[in-house]
């Protein structure tokens, strides 16, 4: 196979936009035209996906670019450009793969959905617009497939406007995410500021290249902090927000109410990736700063941290959820924690590799979801599921293995392997090892609300009708699933300790230097055990004793009823923000509403009584003056209609004269204060 | 480039035209008035397609009109004229095309429609303050009579409020510019308003007189592009306002104010926008934010799109504020942008939702599913909406981007205050968009409001060709940027703005 040149790589996002506006332009009756469109771009986008990796792998440690001006502004222009790295090569044939079985997937899941075509046109903006992301050497380039990213995941997550709730999550998605988005938006505008380029690789120009970070290191900002560290910190917020990190990660339960292939997508392949690409493509300027002794905060200390309570947050309340879908998805803001973690503590190709096998395992867990909901006709309380192992065989045994991918059951499954990588970086963080705890309290936790969901879903008896009739789904929705199962385990054999491939690669190494498959073999023996531990716990209460009535109470809850319901509330974040952040937005919105209304229009009627005041002590003089002229004018108009007879022109006039000599009096006294 | 003064003439022609054929009949008085735009449209395309930005300010007419007082008839264009020409060109078709199912008066609306164009046109190209200010007054007379007349909702306060609002600003600019006119005689300059001359005769004055001078025409100007606390002529006037109407006020109108900043009072005074920057820039930045906030909780959906107009103008004069080439062209990108989307916006509230639904109560809006009853509609919102908060693809993000990074030059704080603006903008756009169009039955007291019953009438073709031909223009402009800043950049790179824009180049 032959590569694919930087200069050909528009075509990865190009293709799906294509598809996306065939399936704008189509007729609602066409959707097989708009699907069809939807998965060949794709499937052709993955083709080129693999011969930009050929490219890539053949010269690891290059950044190829092609650069071009967007637009002029007089001595400077903003550029864009295309990067070709092993990182942008790896993430664009992840987000191909798992978009094209998601893509597949759809046609069944979404096959009685009138409005289907419009579901494929999205999927393909949602793509193009993540591929896009991922291809871009500009951080412009970049913010702009951001902010469409936002923009498709709205129309997605809202795809079912017609639920209340849908719409709400899809507004939440969009302004939540924004709000981190401001901060790149500022980072952004600081880093052009000063370094008059927002490019990537730019043959030694560029922001991530050596000269500008120097010149970054060296100035400091506010607060005695380097400006590397606090542009920095800016551009994290977007990834907080994309990625679903604490405190913005609100968004990303409720976006749950899209249809399930969409949550498969935001939550595996493109959205909450997204955050982290960004924070691992941008390293080398979080990381500028650690050669600085002086500096009172690293960037990379506070996404470590962020990304460790993130970790340990999201585990805690996935154990207290009883729809499927929201289980998944704080197991996703726990496990994005993870990764988060992993670039804090230094070590991004780990946190690459965990988003790799994530997105598998994640979107086979999420299109399992989508199986078990379509079988059980919109069934999503896992209290009311139950017995779907024997009716459900295939969906059964990939989600086996998907939640033990995701568990980190030992050796087998992919997830293991990426996850050992990151707790071995926490363990080797010098800074503080509160992270390493973090990650090893959630080992057990995620092992523990994964059993837990696998025995309430599948095991025992069907304990609601939708349930009890639930059958297999079609080939169209379990082919994606096989072959996603095939890869949650393959996978991990490209970054074992032993044959660290993928970790060698995106670092740029021609060579790989295999380490003992039992290095850090301590960690990984206790790492093992607190999944084990996690997976007798959940075993031990949700297995042994399976549930008999949907209504039966959970063993957990009446042991820990407080603290259950605390997280069953997702620790009442919604409450808080609603109760301060929007609180005082519609406060101060409400306020200048009654500014606007009363006091702008009081002042303005003030000064019209003023000039009406003014207009009848000088009307005499003024009758015969300028007055009399616009008089005349307009009572000729004024025969064509009373709707302006009421219009006292001569007032007007009044109110000007006195709103311009008050004026004008206010500035010579401004003045003549100014002038001593 | 010598036929652009062609588009005044032609527009005060077609008023005259409109008028006459509107005796006869409606129907031809509305073809008149379509090809009157068509044409001035087509002469001011084809000037920018002979037009050399490198040659900054070219004369297209000079001669005397009051010698005694040195007042000349004098149009020139530049990059940025050529920009709000072409601007005021899509607007007058768009703006006809949305006013075709106007049944009452016909003539007479489309003449008054067409002597407001030819007096905006002639603004844009006025090289003397006196033609200047003769053509700003004509563009004022017939928004009062557009309103008044075809208005709805509390249509003489609104007509009252902003022909006050515009006439008292231009009593100001009027008191600045015969201030600057004496004070020039004193100096010893030949008597001219020409804007040349004055600027020439300006680098004499006192600070005082700078400072003063600069203080009234800018204010006056700035209360026609909506700052605050000058601003709440324009939601009243824009909510009372015919569709039409408040597609060039917003579009068009307000642009006046903002190109009276950047081509009079800031090349004149330059002295005077050093000392008065940091406040018009803190009120452009609070007007951003403050009328997004209210845009967020008003109940009338054409209340919305009108605070929204208010705080996208915001973002022009933090602009103009910042006096850096490239906050200034991100300023008058933004004035493009902003006069195409919003006449989309209220095209759509006022042309295709309230004509038909005879409601703006975003409460009544929820209850009709009018994303099914009309799809163009609800597409051509969804759209303009996106380029109204700024997505990229459309010509406010890189409008709104360029002002930003220019702003940061002159103070990063007021780029980063303003900056919040983008988040408000996509807070009530989002909020507007979901209640009106994507409203759920649910939860209402009357779910089979009578309103299902009744299929709404189907849009029209003009109104799709206006829809098609605004979203065209911000589309393209949002993809390629250059096409207009290509214009703009060297029109501030010429010595006509040396003084103002002392941050100079990148």
């Amino acid at each position: 196979m032959t590569g694919l040149a930087v200069q050909n790589l528009w075509l990865i996002p190009a293709l799906p936009l294509v598809a996306a506006a065939i399936g704008a332009l189509t007729p609602r009756t066409g959707r097989s035209l708009a699907a069809g469109a939807a998965i060949a771009a794709m499937g052709v986008s993955f083709l080129l996906s693999c011969g930009a990796l050929v490219t890539a792998l053949a010269h690891p440690a290059a950044h190829a670019v092609s650069n071009f001006a967007w637009f002029d502004l007089g001595a400077s222009a903003f550029r864009l450009g295309w990067l070709l790295d092993p990182l942008t090569a790896f993430m664009c044939v992840m987000v191909t793969f798992v978009g094209t079985l998601i893509f597949i997937f759809s046609l069944g899941y979404m096959h009685e959905d009138v409005n289907a075509k419009q579901f494929f046109c999205f999927l393909s903006l949602f793509a193009s617009a993540m591929l896009g992301v991922v291809v871009a050497n500009s951080l412009l380039l970049l913010f702009v497939s951001w902010e469409l990213v936002g923009l498709a995941s709205y129309l997605l997550i809202g795809f079912w406007f017609h639920k209340p709730e849908a719409a709400a999550a899809a507004k939440k998605a969009f302004i939540t995410t924004r709000i981190g988005d401001l901060g790149l938006l500022l980072g952004m505008l600081w880093l052009y500021d000063s370094t008059g380029s927002l490019l990537f690789f730019d043959g030694g120009n560029g922001v991530l290249e050596a000269n500008t970070l120097g010149a970054l290191t060296a100035h400091t900002a506010l607060g005695g902090f380097a400006l590397s560290t606090v542009i920095g910190l800016l551009i994290f917020c977007g990834a907080v927000g994309k990625s679903g990190q604490f405190p913005l990660h609100v968004w990303l339960p409720d976006a749950m109410e899209g249809p399930t292939p969409v949550s498969a997508l935001i939550h595996a392949a493109t959205m909450v990736a997204a955050g982290v690409f960004l924070i691992a493509r941008v390293y080398p300027l979080m990381s500028a700063d650690q050669a600085l002794a002086h500096t009172a905060l690293h960037a990379l200390t506070v996404v470590a941290f962020i990304g460790a309570i993130t970790a340990l947050m999201g585990a805690l309340i996935a154990v207290a959820q009883n729809d499927i879908k929201r289980v998944l998805a704080f197991s996703t803001v726990s496990q994005l924690g993870y990764m988060m973690l992993a670039i804090g503590v230094g070590s991004w190709v780990a946190a690459i590799f965990h988003l790799l096998t994530h997105a598998f395992f994640k979107a086979l867990l999420f299109l399992g979801a989508g199986s078990v909901i379509h079988a059980a006709h919109h069934e999503q309380d896992i209290r009311s599921l139950g017995g779907l192992s024997k009716k459900m065989k295939v969906t059964f045994a990939t989600f086996a293995i998907g939640m033990m991918a995701l568990a980190g059951v030992p050796f087998l499954f992919s997830g293991f392997w990426s996850k050992e990588g990151i707790l071995h970086a926490a363990h080797e963080w010098d800074v503080s090892h509160l992270p390493l705890y973090a990650g090893l309290a959630a080992v057990v936790l995620t092992a523990f609300y994964m059993t837990r969901l696998v025995a309430e879903t599948f095991f025992g008896k069907a304990r609601s009708h939708a349930s009890d009739h639930a059958h297999e789904s079609p080939a169209t929705m379990t082919l994606p699933l096989v072959i996603l199962a095939i890869c949650a385990i393959a996978l991990g054999f490209l970054g074992t300790p032993a044959f660290p491939w993928l970790q060698a690669k995106l670092l740029g190494e021609a060579e790989v230097h295999g380490h003992s498959l039992l290095e850090g073999a301590g960690l990984m023996m206790l790492s093992i055990v607190l999944v084990a531990l996690g997976l007798g716990a959940g075993w031990a209460l949700y297995g042994r004793k399976l549930r008999q009535k949907s209504t039966s109470p959970d063993p957990l809850a009446a042991a820990f009823p407080g603290v259950i319901a605390f997280l069953a509330a997702r620790m009442k974040f919604d409450e808080l923000y609603a109760a301060t952040v929007f609180k005082l937005n519609s406060a101060a919105a409400t306020f200048a509403d009654v500014l606007d209304r009363f006091v702008w229009d009081g002042v303005i009627r003030f000064l019209a009584r003023l000039g009406e005041f003014a207009g009848i002590v000088n009307r005499e003089a003024d009758e015969d003056g300028l007055n009399a002229g616009f008089d005349a004018g307009s009572k000729s108009l004024r025969g064509t209609g009373n709707a302006y007879s009421r219009a006292q022109t001569g007032d007007a006039h009044g109110y000007l004269r006195v709103i311009a000599i008050g004026f004008v009096v206010l500035v010579l006294v401004v003045m003549m204060g100014g002038g001593r | 480039m010598n036929a652009l003064p062609c588009t005044i003439y032609i527009s005060f022609l077609g008023a005259l035209l409109a008028l006459a054929a509107g005796m006869r009949s409606a129907a031809t008085a509305r073809v008149v008035a379509l090809l009157t735009a068509l044409t001035s449209c087509g002469v001011t395309l084809y000037a920018a397609s002979q037009f050399v930005p490198s040659q900054g300010l070219q004369t297209l007419i000079d001669v005397p009109w009051i010698p005694q007082l040195g007042i000349r008839y004098h149009l020139a264009a530049d990059g940025i004229s050529l920009t709000l020409i072409v601007l005021t060109g899509i607007a007058a078709v768009a703006g006809i095309l949305f006013s075709w199912n106007i049944e009452e008066r016909t003539g007479e609306f489309f003449a008054l429609f067409l002597a407001l164009i030819g007096g905006v046109y002639g603004v844009f190209m006025s090289a003397d303050g006196f033609t200047l200010f003769v053509f700003y007054e004509i563009a004022i007379v017939p928004k009062y009579f557009l309103i008044a007349n075809w208005g709805s909702t509390n249509r003489e306060y609104g007509a009252m409020k902003l022909v006050l609002y515009s006439f008292a600003g231009s009593a100001l600019v009027l008191a600045g510019l015969l201030w600057a006119y004496a004070a020039a005689i004193a100096h010893g300059a030949a008597p001219s308003f020409g804007l040349g001359d004055i600027a020439q005769a300006a680098t004499q004055f006192s600070r005082h007189e700078q400072l003063g001078m600069f203080a009234l025409v800018f204010l006056g100007f700035a209360v026609l592009a909506g700052m605050f606390p000058f601003h709440t002529w324009a939601p009243t006037g824009h909510v009372a306002a015919p569709t039409a109407a408040s597609m060039l006020l917003a579009g068009v109108v307000m642009k006046l104010g903002a190109y009276g900043c950047l081509r009079v009072a800031m090349p004149l005074f330059p002295v005077g926008l050093m000392f008065w920057q940091p406040l018009i820039a803190w009120l452009a930045i609070i007007g951003i934010i403050y009328a997004g906030l209210v845009a967020l909780v008003q109940q009338d959906f054409k209340f919305v799109i009108g605070y929204s107009s208010v705080s996208h103008m915001g973002f022009v004069l933090l602009g103009l504020a910042a006096a850096n080439t490239t906050a200034v062209s991100g300023a008058v990108l933004q004035m493009f942008s902003h006069g195409v989307i919003a006449g989309l916006l209220f095209a759509v509230v006022g042309r295709m939702v309230y004509e038909r639904t005879h409601t703006r109560q975003l409460a009544d809006l929820r209850a009709m599913p009018l994303h099914r009853l009309m799809p163009f509609a609800a597409m051509t919102f969804v759209l303009a909406g996106l380029a109204s908060m700024g997505m990229p693809g459309f010509s406010g993000f890189p409008a709104e981007l360029t002002i930003l990074i220019g702003a940061w030059k002159t103070s990063p704080t007021w780029a980063l205050v303003a900056a919040v603006g983008v988040l408000i903008a996509a807070a009530f756009t989002l909020r507007v968009l979901q209640v009106s169009f994507f409203g759920t039955t649910e939860g209402t007291a009357e779910p089979a409001s009578h309103h299902h019953d009744h299929p709404l009438p189907p849009i029209t073709w003009p109104e799709r060709v206006g829809a098609l031909l605004l979203i065209a223009a911000t589309l393209y402009v949002g993809l390629k940027p250059d096409i207009l800043l290509d214009w703009i950049t060297p029109a501030l790179q010429s010595p006509l703005f040396h003084a103002a824009l002392k941050g100079g180049s990148l």
